[in-house]
């Protein structure tokens, strides 16, 4: 099938067809923040920070779910995204307890870096504060839900790629949470094979390997990526 | 060119930023020579003055002091920076609100957790009396710029500190943590 | 089956029935109030007096008079009595005998009832919901019939398309192009759903259809079925529709049994197949993503659109997914014509809507009206305004996904354009009215509660966006605002309708942003000197 040609951002892309536009906008090397999408696994388009203005469509489309298509016109980063990113980024520092200054992943943290990345200097809402749980039932790793931003995907990666489906998530709202198996604590887990890649996926400080401290736990969410093209290849 | 007037006041936080900002080393002489640090937990004064230009706070607001002193260096300060973490955020000092109120708190630390036969300090006008929410200081008084950090680095005081003090708007510098 | 055995059944139906009938409503309103007890009642005092071959007892569906339940009606006087109690029998009994009779009667020439035109609610309270015959003997089936033998299904199709019917699920999508979509998209099989999920606070329209005329739904998902080439339905009804769920039951089992549903119906290649899929009564499992998600057995969360359900929908296969009054509109457009059905109503919105009236009215229940009616007509007429004289002040339609309308805009007329151009939505049929003792800040606030507990809490905007909304009108109604607080609201508002992934995100700040727009001096009173300072 022939490439798609698009404009993004005022510079003509070609792409290839069925390709999403977020490929075809990170291979114009134009940055758009990205949260709940991690190459290698479905997308959901939940964190709706990916969103982007196409002319001639009323609603703003998730970039991670969107097929290119011929003489597509796209925005990236106009004024009223630029707004909607940054209160997005608000709205999830407000939602549980993220103090970076005694998390796991501080400087190697995706909402971290985020916050930056949208101009995030402080939170205008109200914090939520509520009491959430730790769970260090597991031998090798541990998950502190006030850190989980709901992104799932350690759901998508332990499903997808694993193919356990230890992950899901429960409850409504704000009171969603990630569990592990039929809610039971994850050491109980008899599904997990403690192969570690919702740690891999995981963009924050939420799940983490036990033992690491301040700043301690890497970011090696692009080893999801890695694993299924070795997949793919037979590596 | 008249004298700077600077202030900094230490509220529910650590200390760390003021250390970071006394990190600043011979820096500090620069800036001595442009200005007057007329309030602080680092100088002498007793009273928060008037007619103050800048003011660093670091801390978040836990308790009445804090919330008085904050409205205090608003009124008398031209600019003010909430500086670090905790002021931004909460952070850390905001870490008991998923506990509950104020009360709730100090049932679990003096009564629950204390000693036996513990009680919960109560000494108006002595022991300040705590908020039953810690908040950032923007959530009680206007703020103008945020540096958040925990503790910012010396550099980045620095940088923030002279755009400042030549009347330049900040580069944007956003860090947590 | 076939049409000589159908239209025998009616005749013995009807050659059977006794003269006399003493018709109660059987539907959930009636029942709460006693409507079984009555029914008891006047079978064992009929049973006493050796009169039960004489005079039938006959249960019905709702008549729409919910609010003054038990509801009986008498034939062949079609007199209609209310708030009938067990010990009423004796006098309902006597009526029926042409004798003086003292429980209240309903004044059928009120506004209430002359204002309405009945289409899909035409059976309402005249057959037996528990029984097929009951519903073939006023014509049921025949619509099936005339449509699997004299019609091919783009002609079915084209029908729907002229009469101009939109869903009734909400958001008024041209039924005939959805049908055309489905109908044209590739797929080895497709699916026909009935969405009875029915979530919103006070609406209970599709109830009442399931519940009084189940085969309606059950034969305009068959022809819709026809139409667009698929031979398996699902009907997905919330748990708490118990008595709705079983009726739907009795109807299917009935209908397969006389070759109606099944396979090669009326002795035709036509199959179709339709079973039940009862939902935990979550009402984001009414959004058509989460609930193809929750059929699949997957957690009921919407995923972005597209693609849409009638190319990609459930198990990937072109589904098509239709409101219950949407399927209960088909066969009355069969029997009469596109033509008949497009002259009813406006330019944009054609035939009727079925509205559950609530709130500060006199006259509360189920009305079904044509559409292009003014609010006014059915406040102040049908309505007969509040029950104390207060003024009336707004009326909040399409639940929480909708606006309040102020009185001074009464003279709209009620159709989908109309409505959204004050800010509102048709929704499903909510229609709640509220005097000038209600304060607008917690109506917004009610729905806002109704939103955060109701997020699904997969996209960031909605699941965190309707707290910190809920939140913020709260400290407004305790007096703690900050005038900055407004536009914070506001912004917020905008961030939800903008970029949350479903329609439940995407409309949560309706009921806000009306509220604001007509009554924003209410909020204004309500921010205190004491607030906080946000900044
Ligand atoms: C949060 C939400 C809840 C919904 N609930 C219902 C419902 O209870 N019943 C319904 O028919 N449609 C509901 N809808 C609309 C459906 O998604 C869908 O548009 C409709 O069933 C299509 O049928 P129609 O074209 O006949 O209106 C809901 C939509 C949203 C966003
Ligand atoms: S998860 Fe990220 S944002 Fe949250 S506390 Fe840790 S470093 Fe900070
Ligand atoms: S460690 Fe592996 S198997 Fe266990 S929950 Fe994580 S991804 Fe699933
Ligand atoms: S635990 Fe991590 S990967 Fe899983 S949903 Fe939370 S933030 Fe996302
Ligand atoms: S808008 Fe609300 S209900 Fe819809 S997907 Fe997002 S969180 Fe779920
Ligand atoms: S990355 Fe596209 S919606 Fe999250
Ligand atoms: S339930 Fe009996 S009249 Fe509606």
């Amino acid at each position: 099938m022939a490439a798609k040609t698009l404009t993004i951002d005022g510079h003509l892309v070609s792409a290839r067809p069925g390709e999403t536009l977020l490929a075809a906008i990170r291979e114009a090397g134009i940055t758009v923040p990205t949260l709940c999408h991690l190459d290698g696994l479905s997308d959901v388009g939940a964190c709706r920070l990916c969103l982007v203005e196409i002319e001639g469509q009323r609603r703003l489309q998730p970039a991670c779910m969107t097929m290119v298509s011929e003489g597509m016109v796209v925005h990236t980063n106009t004024p009223r995204l630029q707004s909607y990113r940054r209160q997005i980024i608000e709205l999830l520092f407000a939602e549980r307890n993220h103090v970076c200054a005694v998390c796991v992943a501080s400087g190697h943290c995706e909402l971290q870096r985020l916050a930056g990345m949208v101009g995030m200097d402080h939170v205008r809402y109200e914090y939520l504060s509520p009491n959430c749980p730790v769970d260090i039932s597991h031998p090798r790793f541990g998950i502190d839900h006030n850190r989980c931003v709901l992104c799932t995907r350690c759901v998508r990666a332990c499903d997808e790629i694993e193919g356990v489906h230890t992950w899901d998530v429960a409850g409504r709202g704000v009171n969603a949470h990630v569990i592990t198996d039929l809610n039971q604590p994850w050491g109980a887990s008899t599904t997990c094979t403690s192969c570690g890649k919702c740690q891999l996926a995981c963009p924050t400080g939420a799940i983490f390997p036990r033992g690491v401290t301040v700043g301690e736990r890497p970011h090696a969410s692009e080893r999801i990526a890695l694993i299924v093209e070795a997949r793919k290849q037979r590596w | 060119m008249s004298r700077l007037r600077i202030a900094t006041i230490w509220l529910g936080g650590c200390s760390g930023c003021h250390m970071s900002l006394l990190d600043l080393d011979e820096w500090l002489i620069e800036l001595a020579a442009r200005a007057d640090l007329v309030y602080s937990p680092i100088a002498d004064a007793k009273r928060f003055p008037p007619n103050v230009d800048l003011t660093l706070i670091e801390g978040a607001i836990a308790n009445d002091e804090h919330l008085e002193l904050a409205h205090t260096a608003r009124r008398h300060s031209k600019i003010v920076v909430s500086f670090g973490d905790c002021a931004v955020t909460g952070n850390v000092t905001a870490l008991r609100n998923p506990l509950g109120s104020a009360q709730n708190v100090l049932q679990q630390v003096y009564i629950e957790h204390g000693d036996p036969g513990g009680v919960i300090p109560h000494d108006p006008g002595i022991v300040p009396v705590l908020l039953d929410k810690v908040v950032p200081v923007h959530q009680v008084i206007p703020v103008d710029y945020y540096l958040p950090g925990c503790p910012p680095s010396a550099p980045r005081i620095r940088a923030l500190l002279e755009a400042l003090i030549e009347g330049r708007e900040p580069a944007a510098d956003i860090r947590f943590g | 089956m076939d049409l000589h055995e159908l239209e025998a059944i009616a005749e013995r139906e009807l050659a059977q029935r006794p003269r006399l009938r003493i018709l109660h409503c059987s539907a959930t309103g009636c029942q709460a109030s006693g409507a079984l007890e009555l029914k008891r009642r006047l079978e064992s005092l009929l049973a006493e007096m050796g009169r039960q071959t004489e005079i039938d007892v006959g249960a019905v569906g709702c008549l729409g008079l919910c609010g003054r339940g038990p509801i009986v009606r008498i034939e062949p006087s079609g007199e209609t009595f209310e708030h009938v109690k067990p010990d009423d029998a004796a006098e309902i009994i006597a009526a029926l005998d042409g004798h003086a009779c003292h429980v209240a009667r309903c004044d059928q020439n009120h506004p209430f009832f002359t204002r309405q035109l009945l289409i899909v609610r035409r059976h309402c309270g005249l057959i037996n919901p528990d029984r097929i015959e009951d519903y073939i003997a006023v014509g049921g089936y025949r619509s099936l019939y005339h449509v699997i033998h004299e019609m091919t299904p783009t002609e079915v199709i084209q029908a729907i398309t002229r009469s101009g019917l939109r869903g009734r699920g909400g958001a008024g999508y041209p039924t005939g192009l959805k049908w055309a979509t489905v109908a044209k998209s590739p797929g080895e099989r497709k699916f026909v759903i009935c969405n009875a999920d029915e979530g919103d606070p006070g609406a209970f329209m599709d109830r009442s259809i399931l519940e009084s005329d189940p085969h309606l739904v059950l034969e305009g998902m068959a022809i819709a079925a026809y139409a667009v080439g698929a031979e398996q339905g699902f009907i997905y009804v919330r748990g708490e529709y118990p008595l709705a769920i079983e009726r739907l039951q009795k109807a299917i089992a009935q209908a397969r049994r006389h070759g109606l549903l099944g396979t090669q119906i009326f002795e035709s290649g036509f199959n179709f197949r339709v079973d039940i899929r009862v939902g935990a009564g979550a009402f984001v499992c009414g959004e058509e993503t989460a609930l193809i998600a929750s059929i699949e057995g997957r957690r009921g969360q919407p995923r972005p659109r597209p693609p849409y359900p009638a190319e990609s929908g459930l198990w990937g296969m072109p589904t098509l997914i239709n409101n219950v009054e949407t399927f209960a509109n088909v066969t009355a457009i069969i029997e009469n014509g596109p033509e008949w059905y497009s002259r009813i109503g406006t330019e944009k919105s054609k035939g009727t809507k079925i509205f559950a009236l609530t709130g500060k009215i006199r006259n509360t229940g189920l009305i079904e009206v044509p559409m292009g009616i003014t609010l006014r007509e059915i406040v102040e007429e049908m309505g007969g305004g509040t029950p104390d004289g207060t003024p009336v002040k707004a009326v909040q339609t399409g639940g929480p996904s909708g606006g309040c309308i102020p009185a001074s805009l009464f003279d709209t007329p009620v159709d989908y354009e109309s409505l959204a151009a004050v800010g509102s939505i048709m929704g499903s049929g909510g229609m709640v009215v509220m005097d000038e003792h209600t304060n607008m800040v917690d109506v917004a606030r009610f729905y806002m509660e109704f939103c955060k507990d109701e997020s699904c809490g997969k996209c960031i905007p909605c699941r965190v966006g309707t707290v910190q909304l809920f939140n913020m009108l709260t400290k407004l109604r305790n007096r703690q605002a900050h005038p900055s607080d407004l536009s914070r609201i506001e912004e917020l508002c905008e961030l939800m309708r903008e970029t949350s992934l479903c329609g439940l995100g995407q409309s949560a700040p309706n009921p806000v942003l009306s509220t604001l727009h007509y009554f924003r001096h209410e909020y204004e009173e309500l921010i205190g000197a004491e607030g906080d300072h946000g900044s």
